[in-house]
């Protein structure tokens, strides 16, 4: 773990090795427009948006650094940083507010002993603030993977968390 | 006979896999001959998972809150064994509700498979398409769209028929229809669910666009945190080409069209016309100077026409029933139906769809059930961060665009959050000036500085900082970043203080002058005491205390230290005897 290495979904060795994108990058790299898709391909590939891959995808695009650059920070979905193996996507969303999304913000605060886009020491979790995930019916929501879990309380947010990290050491 | 278990994003959340999987399993290991089917949300979210259960008549029973236990007392009910599914059934006033609604936009959700086409088929779709491509030329297919009234439903509320003829009368063989599914506002999910309920409505819409303006492509920019409605998408695209419905030369005629899906990567300012171009050719987001209007140079400087997906799954309904049909529907200024998002603090939050000049209070009261836990309203947010909080005594605003306007909201998308007494205002318009803050793309100097200055000033006050005059320098920022900013996303950033700050003053005045937030919402304004007549000196609020903040040996009266009190509420939790206060 030493060297920031997350294992699991969107693995990275260091140094990272720029050809797994090479699919996405013959498929897009002439086609106007891409950049975007793909950011969003390396991202699932690599799991966040390291320097050496943005400028590898500049020069085979043949776009500037500071664009693509530009656009990554633009948009909220693209990270640079790297998260841990669960990305918690907590809802922030006008209905969320109302219904105590700060509460389950601190228990999951409380439970992780991290801020904000940092990964836990066991490299399980990272959680991230968003804007609202559109499942307002099921305030206060989070997102992780694909699976939206509703109607959170302090406890039963913190409850999932367990759940999983449970389930993680099982294996 | 069929099941049918609501499978929209709501639905899931609920455990809708859970049951549709549980159905299948108890349907095979009891021998009945009953396909378990998917369908999107109908609307009820409050209620899933919702499980449908359609006889051979075509009599559909409703069963809400479906458990697993449920879902087996359900199939017994079916097999004809003695059950307890009545239980389970819908409620007759949620079926009420459900009736009371006019559904254009809606129609479908909820009752047709999404991922099944013959189902869309079978609910006369793609009828539109056909009646136009063979009986209308675009412009009657324009003129009917101007006699329908339709305006656009994403929040500008601009008249459709106007974009329409705009594109068609540009020069220029390459044209684009887009739909504006990047539903950014917080509070709303009408286009999700219509997206995940019935995606050939969208389909069919946009074919009719570009029908009428000359569009030979067609984008759909959703939003990256709707995974599922962008595989149902998907999956409707691929049927409709597969059905010759997308392709070229369609229904025998030269009408050539086929749709593409780019995933939005979260930015609130793409919902604006430019910027969402912008973001289609692989940049920043960042909105321009208008005009040109995209209907004139809009994608790869072609004209484009862009709808947002309420828009366009009202235009089938338009063009098989008629334009007179729809008009007749709504109020002078606003016509046919809005599906508004009902949230918050409402007994029961989830999608209605009404006509045009209906109530807030009919919404509230009516179709939500009223507030949640029976406290007292206090206001309503419509609009999302654009629009602004309704206070409950002008409940009896019609639904009109003008006379939402009026109130200083917007009609907006439909997102409708309800707010009760624990719900502070001064820190409602601090949470939409933090959303709109972080999402201003930096363009325009009056909306990146001035929402961060207007935040701080919002921040300050909730701290219990505020000062004289602070009431005054919002209003000011506010007309001034109204004025200097060139997207709506500036202009209206405003509407939540400025609405909060008229209709509440009061609230502000008291965090201001008396340090105090009578919704205890604004936590450094809270003082926490306790009462020692009901103290018993038990020392467990002491113990949970984490700022060790609380004084008082065992079995004597304990107190709080202020200075050291970090105001998280634990104590009060801790206290069996009700002993701690907060004020």
């Amino acid at each position: 773990m030493g060297c920031g290495c997350v294992e699991g979904r969107g693995i990275l060795k260091s140094p990272i090795d720029l050809s797994l994108l090479d699919p996405t990058l013959k498929k897009y790299a002439e086609v106007p427009g891409s950049l975007i898709l793909v950011l969003q391909k390396s991202q699932e590939l690599y799991g966040y948006l390291p320097n050496d891959l943005l400028l590898y995808i500049a020069r085979r695009m043949n776009i500037k650094l500071t664009k693509v650059f530009g656009v990554v920070t633009f948009y909220t979905q693209f990270r640079t940083t790297p998260v841990g193996k669960h990305l918690i996507l907590l809802c922030q969303g006008t209905a969320c507010h109302v219904n105590g999304s700060s509460e389950v913000e601190a228990s999951i605060r409380e439970y992780t002993g991290v801020n904000e886009g940092e990964i836990t020491p066991n490299g399980l979790f990272t959680y991230s603030n968003v804007a609202c995930l559109g499942c307002c019916s099921l305030a206060p929501a989070m997102m992780i993977g694909d699976k939206t879990y509703g109607n959170l309380t302090k406890e039963s947010a913190a409850r999932v968390l367990k759940e999983i990290e449970q389930k993680e050491l099982a294996e | 006979m069929k099941i049918t278990v609501g499978r929209g994003s709501c639905g899931i959340a609920a455990g809708a896999n859970e049951i549709l999987a549980l159905l299948e399993q108890y349907v095979q290991g009891m021998g009945l001959a009953c396909p378990v089917l998917t369908t999107g949300c109908i609307g009820m979210c409050c209620l899933e998972p919702i499980v449908n259960v359609t006889d051979g008549k075509g009599n559909t029973a409703i069963y809400t809150g479906v458990t697993p236990e449920a879902a087996q007392e359900i199939l017994k009910d079916l097999a004809g064994q003695e059950s307890r599914a009545e239980q389970y059934k819908i409620l007759s006033v949620d079926l009420e509700n459900l009736n009371a609604q006019t559904r254009i936009a809606l129609k479908n959700c909820g009752w047709i498979d999404p991922e099944n086409i013959e189902e869309y088929i079978e609910k006369q779709g793609y009828e539109a398409i056909k009646k136009c491509v063979a009986e209308m030329t675009p412009g009657q297919v324009i003129e009917e769209l101007k006699a329908s009234g339709l305006a656009g439903r994403g929040g500008a509320g601009f008249p459709t028929w106007f974009k329409w003829q705009a594109a068609r009368s540009s020069q220029g063989t390459e044209k684009y229809v887009i739909c504006n599914a990047d539903e950014g506002d917080p509070g709303a999910f009408m286009d999700r669910a219509i997206i995940e309920g019935d995606p050939h409505a969208i389909i069919e819409g946009m074919m009719i666009a570009a029908y009428a303006i000359g569009a030979r492509q067609g984008i759909v920019y959703v939003r990256a945190e709707y995974p599922l409605a962008i595989l149902r998408l998907e999956k409707a695209l691929a049927q409709a080409r597969e059905y010759q419905i997308l392709g070229k030369n369609l229904f025998g005629s030269s009408f050539s069209l086929d749709i593409q899906i780019k995933a939005g990567a979260g930015a609130f300012v793409c919902g604006e016309e430019t910027a969402l171009i912008a973001s289609l050719q692989g940049e920043r987001g960042m909105p321009r100077l208008k005009p040109p209007f995209p209907a004139q140079e809009g994608l790869w400087q072609k004209p484009s026409n862009i709808n947002n997906v309420e828009t366009f799954a009202n235009v089938p309904w338009i063009i098989r029933n008629g334009g007179s049909a729809f008009s007749c529907m709504g109020t002078e200024h606003s016509k046919g139906t809005k599906v508004f998002a009902l949230t918050g603090k409402v007994a029961r939050g989830g999608l209605v769809e009404i006509p045009m000049g209906e109530t807030i209070h009919k919404i509230v009261y009516g179709m939500g059930g009223g507030i949640k836990g029976g406290s007292q309203c206090k206001a309503v947010q419509v609009g999302g961060p654009s629009g602004g909080c309704i206070p409950a005594d002008l409940f009896d605003t019609p639904i009109d665009y003008h006379a939402l306007s009026a109130t200083g909201a917007i009609m907006g998308s439909g997102g409708m959050v309800v707010m009760d007494q624990d719900s502070c205002m001064v820190d409602m318009a601090r949470y939409f000036l933090d959303f709109t803050c972080k999402e201003s793309c930096g363009k325009c100097t009056h909306c990146r500085i001035g929402t961060r200055r207007m935040l701080e000033i919002l921040e300050r006050i909730c701290d219990g900082h505020g000062s004289e005059g602070d009431i005054e320098l919002l209003e000011g920022l506010s007309e001034q970043i109204r004025a200097g900013s060139l997207c709506a996303l500036g202009q209206t950033a405003p509407n939540p203080v400025l609405t909060t700050i008229r209709y509440f003053r009061g609230e502000y005045q008291a965090h201001i002058n008396c340090k105090k937030c009578a919704a205890h919402q604004c936590k450094p304004l809270l003082i926490y005491r306790i009462i020692p007549e009901k103290c018993v000196g038990c020392t467990l609020c002491a113990k949970k205390c984490p700022a060790d903040a609380i004084a008082g040996d065992h079995k004597r009266v304990h107190t709080v230290v202020d200075d050291k009190c970090v105001k998280c509420g634990k104590c009060v939790e801790a206290c069996r005897f009700g002993a701690v206060e907060v004020e």
